[in-house]
C-alpha cells in the first residue's frame, strides 16, 4: 500500500499511463464524485446568480444562503414517484437518461486537470472526447421518441438537428487548435492528446487563444458559441424551450430519471468547458506564465489556491459570526461554521509545500472552467432564445464558414516560414 | 439582413407518406397566458393553421350583470381583465353615467385619468414581462414586476386593493385622494421613466430580440380593421386610432399626448408602440397631477339607481384596445342585458392569420404580442 502511494507521488504521468489500476480506479471515483458534487453546486450557483441578476434572493431557506437546497432537491427527486407514460416504449424510455449521463461522464476519462491529474492520456484524447460527448444526442433522441408524446418528439428533433449542425463548426474550430500544436518549434508534429495539447502551449509559450492573434481568438469564440448550442443552453436552449415545448425532450420524465438528464446536462457543460480550457486557455497552466515568470512568481502563484480557500473560509466564518443569535438559526450557524472550518482546513493543506505544487494545477483548471460556468448563467439571464431557423442559420452560415476560414488561414500563417523559403527558392 | 424570411407553404412539400401533426397547445401550457387552448396543425415546425378554443375561464359575467343592480355589478367587471381592472371599472362607470345622463365632476375625472393611466402602465408591464419570457428573456419580467409594485402600492393606498381595485363609482369616485397622493404619483413618474430605458436596454437593440420579433406576426392595418382588432395591435399596423383622441372621454381632450404608431405591423412594432405608450402615460399623469382641480368628487346620483328604459354603448381605450359596454335598461333596478366588447377576445381572432406559415416559436411570440388576458376573453 505504502509502495503504491510513494509510486503515485513520484509519478509524473497519469495513472493510466503509469499502468496503475488502483490509482486509475481511485481517480475515476474521485472525478465521478467530484463532478457530481460540482453539478449539484453549479445548480445552486446558477439559481443564486440568476436570482441576483433578477433582483431576487434565490434559495435562502435550506441551510445558510440555501447552500443545502441542491441536496434537498436531489433527495426530493429520488423520492418522487417515477412515472412512465402508458404508451411509452418502456425499455427505450428507461435507457435514454442513462445514455445521456454516461456520455457526459465518460468524457472525463481524458480531461487533464493537471499533468498527472487525469485518469489516462490517450493519443486520440480530443477525438475521444468529441466522439463520446456527441453520443449524448442519441439519448436525447431516444428520450423524445420513447415518450410517445408530441412535445418531447419535437424537442428531440430540434435537439438532434441542432447538435449535429453545431458539431461541424465545433469540430473545425477544434481542428484549428490542434493544427496550432504542430507549430511547436523543434517538434514538427501535432498531437491529439489532451495533455499533449497543453504541453504544446507550454512549449510555444502562448495560450492558443492568443496564438496568431486574432485567429486563435476567433476559433475560440466559434467554439464557445457552438458549445452552448451543443449543451442546449440559453440562448440556444430550443430543445427544452420552456415557453414553447413545455420541457422539450424530458417533458414526460420525472423523479430520478429526470434528475439524470439534469446531471448529464450540467456534466456535459463542464466537459465542453474543459475542452475549451484545454485547447485555448492553457489547461492547468497558471495565469501570466510569460509575463510573471521565474521561481519567485511560481511560488507566489502556487500559494494562491490555499490563500483563496482561506479567504473563502474567512468570509464564511465572518458570516457565521453575523448569523442571528436565535435558537432557530442554531443548526444553520453550526453548519456554516463547520463549512468555514472545512474550507480553512482545505486551504491550509493546500499551502503545504509539496502538496501545493501538485494541487495548484487542478485549482487553475477548475477556476477557468468556473468562469465558463458563470458565463453560461450570465447568458441565460441576458438573452432571449433563438428561433429554430435562426439557430440553423447561425450554425451553418456564420459559424461554419468562419471556422473553416480560420482553419485555412491558420494553416497558411503557421506554414508561412516554410512557404517563404519555398517562394525564395522558386524566385 | 434577411430576418423577415418568408415561409412559403408550397416551398417544400411534405413527404408523400407523412401527415400533419396536430398539436394541442394548452389549456395547460406555460405560455398561453392562462387557459387558452390553441390547436395547431403542424408540418414539422411549420404552422399550417391555428384554431383557438376558449371558454375554460367562462364565468358568465354578462349574465351575472342581469341579476345584479347597476351598483352591485361594479366589482364584477374588475374580474374580466384583471391586470387592467381600473380601466374596466372606468368603462363600466362611464357607460352607466351615460345611461343616467350624469357626468363625473372634473376632480373625479382627473383622479380617474391618473389611476387609469397608471393601470395602463401596469398592464403593459405585465405584457412586457410575460412577452419577453415567452421569447426566452427571463430577466425583464422581474424588472417589470419590481416597478409594477410601486403602482400597486399607490392603488392600495388609494382604495385598499391592489389588483381588482373597484376604484371608481357610478358618478365619480368614492374616496378623496389620500394625503400626499399627488407627490407620490409624481415621484413614481420620476422613478419610472429611467426604468423604461432599462427595459429598452435589455431588449430594444438586442440582436436576438430584434430577430425574434421583426417580421413576425405581420398584420396589415386593413386586416386589423376588418377583424375589428384595436389597441396597440392596430396602432402597430400604422393606424392612428386611439379612442382617447378619437372619442375623448373622462376629459382626455384636455391632455396633450401623442399616439405612437409602428410602420410594419409586426411584433417588434407592437413592442415599440407599447413602450412608447408607457412614456405617453407618464406624460398624461404629469399633466393630470399638475392641473388637478379642486371640488367635489361625486356627482349627484340617486341612492337607488333606476335608469330610464333605453340602451347605451360606450367604449374606452383600455390598455389592450377598445373596451366597450352595451347596456340595455328596461327601467328596473337591474340591467336587462349587459354586453361587453372585450379587446382581448376580438384581438385574439387575428391569431390564425398571424401564425399561418410561421414556426412554433413564433406562435408563443404572437400570443404574447396580442396581449390577451383569458379572464377577459372568456368573461
Amino acid at each position: 500500500m505504502l509502495n503504491q502511494l510513494t509510486q503515485y507521488l513520484q509519478s509524473t504521468v497519469t495513472p493510466g499511463q503509469a499502468g496503475s489500476m488502483l490509482w486509475a480506479t481511485i481517480y475515476i471515483l474521485v472525478i465521478f464524485a467530484g463532478i457530481s458534487l460540482c453539478v449539484v453546486f453549479i445548480n445552486w450557483g446558477e439559481r443564486k446568480a440568476l436570482a441576483h441578476f433578477q433582483i431576487r434572493l434565490g434559495p435562502m431557506r435550506v441551510g445558510p444562503h440555501g447552500l443545502l437546497q441542491p441536496i434537498a432537491d436531489a433527495l426530493k427527486l429520488l423520492l418522487k414517484e417515477d412515472t412512465i407514460p402508458a404508451n411509452a416504449d418502456k425499455v427505450v424510455f428507461w435507457v435514454a437518461p442513462f445514455i445521456v449521463t454516461t456520455a457526459a461522464f465518460v468524457v472525463y476519462l481524458v480531461v487533464p486537470f493537471g499533468p498527472q491529474h487525469a485518469v489516462t492520456d490517450m493519443n486520440i484524447g480530443i477525438l475521444f472526447m468529441l466522439g463520446v460527448s456527441s453520443l449524448g444526442v442519441l439519448g436525447i433522441i431516444t428520450a423524445g421518441w420513447a415518450s410517445n408524446s408530441h412535445y418531447p418528439l419535437l424537442g428531440s428533433l430540434r435537439s438532434s438537428a441542432q447538435m449535429v449542425s453545431y458539431e461541424v463548426a465545433m469540430g473545425l474550430a477544434v481542428i484549428s487548435a490542434i493544427l496550432m500544436t504542430s507549430f511547436t518549434p523543434g517538434s514538427g508534429s501535432g498531437t491529439l492528446s489532451m495533455i499533449g495539447i497543453v504541453e504544446a502551449q507550454k512549449a510555444q509559450g502562448v495560450w492558443f487563444l492568443f496564438k496568431f492573434f486574432p485567429l486563435g481568438l476567433v476559433a475560440f469564440v466559434v467554439f464557445a458559441i457552438a458549445m452552448i448550442a451543443e449543451t442546449n443552453r440559453a440562448p440556444f436552449d430550443l430543445p427544452e424551450a420552456e415557453s414553447e415545448l413545455v420541457a422539450g425532450f424530458h417533458t414526460e420524465y420525472s423523479g430520478f430519471r429526470w434528475s439524470l438528464f439534469m446531471l448529464g446536462e450540467y456534466a456535459a457543460m463542464i466537459a465542453v468547458s474543459s475542452i475549451a480550457v484545454t485547447l485555448w486557455l492553457g489547461g492547468w497552466m497558471r495565469p501570466f506564465p510569460n509575463l510573471l515568470s521565474g521561481t519567485n512568481w511560481d511560488t507566489i502563484f502556487s500559494l494562491v489556491p490555499g490563500a483563496f480557500f482561506l479567504f473563502l473560509s474567512a468570509v464564511t466564518l465572518y458570516s457565521t459570526a453575523r448569523m442571528p443569535k436565535k435558537l432557530t438559526f442554531r443548526i444553520q450557524t453550526v453548519g456554516l461554521g463547520a463549512f468555514g472550518l472545512l474550507l480553512g482546513a482545505v486551504g491550509l493543506v493546500m499551502l503545504v509545500p509539496g502538496v501545493r505544487e501538485r494541487v495548484q494545477d487542478i485549482f487553475w483548471f477548475m477556476l477557468k472552467v468556473a468562469v465558463f460556468m458563470y458565463l453560461y448563467i450570465w447568458y441565460r439571464a441576458t438573452w432571449p432564445r433563438y428561433r429554430f431557423d435562426q439557430l440553423m442559420r447561425v450554425g451553418w452560415k456564420v459559424l461554419l464558414p468562419l471556422s473553416l476560414g480560420v482553419l485555412i488561414v491558420t494553416g497558411v500563417v503557421g506554414l508561412s516560414p516554410e512557404l517563404m523559403t519555398w517562394l525564395k527558392g522558386v524566385l | 439582413m434577411t430576418t423577415t424570411a418568408k415561409l412559403d407553404l408550397n416551398e417544400d412539400k411534405t413527404f408523400l407518406d407523412s401527415t400533419e401533426l396536430i398539436l394541442n397547445m394548452g389549456p395547460q401550457h406555460p405560455s398561453t397566458h392562462g387557459v387558452l387552448r390553441v390547436i395547431l396543425k403542424l408540418d414539422g415546425e411549420k404552422v399550417l393553421g391555428a384554431e383557438c378554443v376558449i371558454g375554460y375561464l367562462h364565468r358568465g359575467v354578462e349574465k351575472i350583470g342581469e341579476n345584479r343592480t347597476y351598483v352591485q355589478f361594479g366589482p364584477y367587471v374588475d374580474r374580466m381583465d384583471y391586470v387592467a381592472a381600473v380601466s374596466n371599472g372606468l368603462g363600466y362607470c362611464e357607460t352607466v353615467e351615460k345611461l343616467i345622463n350624469v357626468e363625473a365632476p372634473p376632480r373625479a375625472q382627473h383622479i380617474r385619468v391618473i389611476l387609469t393611466e397608471l393601470n395602463r402602465i401596469t398592464s403593459h408591464q405585465v405584457w412586457l414581462g410575460t412577452h419577453a419570457l415567452d421569447i426566452g428573456a427571463m430577466t425583464p419580467v422581474f424588472y417589470c414586476f419590481r416597478d409594477r409594485e410601486e403602482i400597486l402600492k399607490i392603488f392600495e393606498k388609494y382604495c385598499g386593493a391592489r389588483l381588482t381595485t373597484h376604484a371608481f363609482r357610478i358618478g365619480g369616485c368614492q374616496w378623496e385622494t389620500y394625503e400626499g397622493f399627488e407627490k407620490e404619483v409624481l415621484s413614481f413618474c420620476d422613478f419610472f421613466e429611467p426604468k423604461i430605458d432599462e427595459y429598452e436596454q435589455l431588449l430594444t437593440t438586442n440582436r436576438i430580440w430584434v430577430e425574434r420579433t421583426k417580421g413576425v406576426g405581420v398584420i396589415s392595418g386593413a386586416d386589423c380593421i376588418m377583424l375589428g382588432v384595436t389597441g396597440p395591435v392596430l396602432r402597430g399596423s400604422n393606424v392612428k386610432w386611439d379612442l382617447r383622441k378619437a372619442k375623448p372621454y373622462s376629459g382626455y381632450e384636455k391632455f396633450d399626448f401623442e399616439i405612437p404608431t409602428g410602420p410594419n405591423g409586426d411584433t417588434y412594432d407592437r413592442y415599440v408602440v407599447r413602450i412608447q405608450e408607457m412614456r405617453q402615460s407618464v406624460r398624461i399623469i404629469r399633466q393630470a397631477v399638475a392641473n388637478m382641480p379642486a371640488g367635489p368628487i361625486m356627482a349627484k346620483v340617486p341612492k337607488i339607481l333606476k335608469p330610464p328604459a333605453g340602451e347605451v354603448y360606450h367604449s374606452i381605450e383600455a390598455p389592450k384596445g377598445e373596451l366597450g359596454y352595451y347596456i340595455v335598461s328596461d327601467g328596473s333596478l337591474q340591467p336587462y342585458r349587459v354586453r361587453v366588447r372585450p379587446p382581448s377576445f376580438v384581438n385574439l381572432q387575428a391569431l390564425d392569420q398571424m401564425v399561418r406559415g410561421r414556426l412554433i416559436a413564433d406562435v408563443v411570440a404572437i400570443i404574447g404580442t396580442i396581449d390577451i388576458v383569458l379572464g377577459e376573453v372568456d368573461r
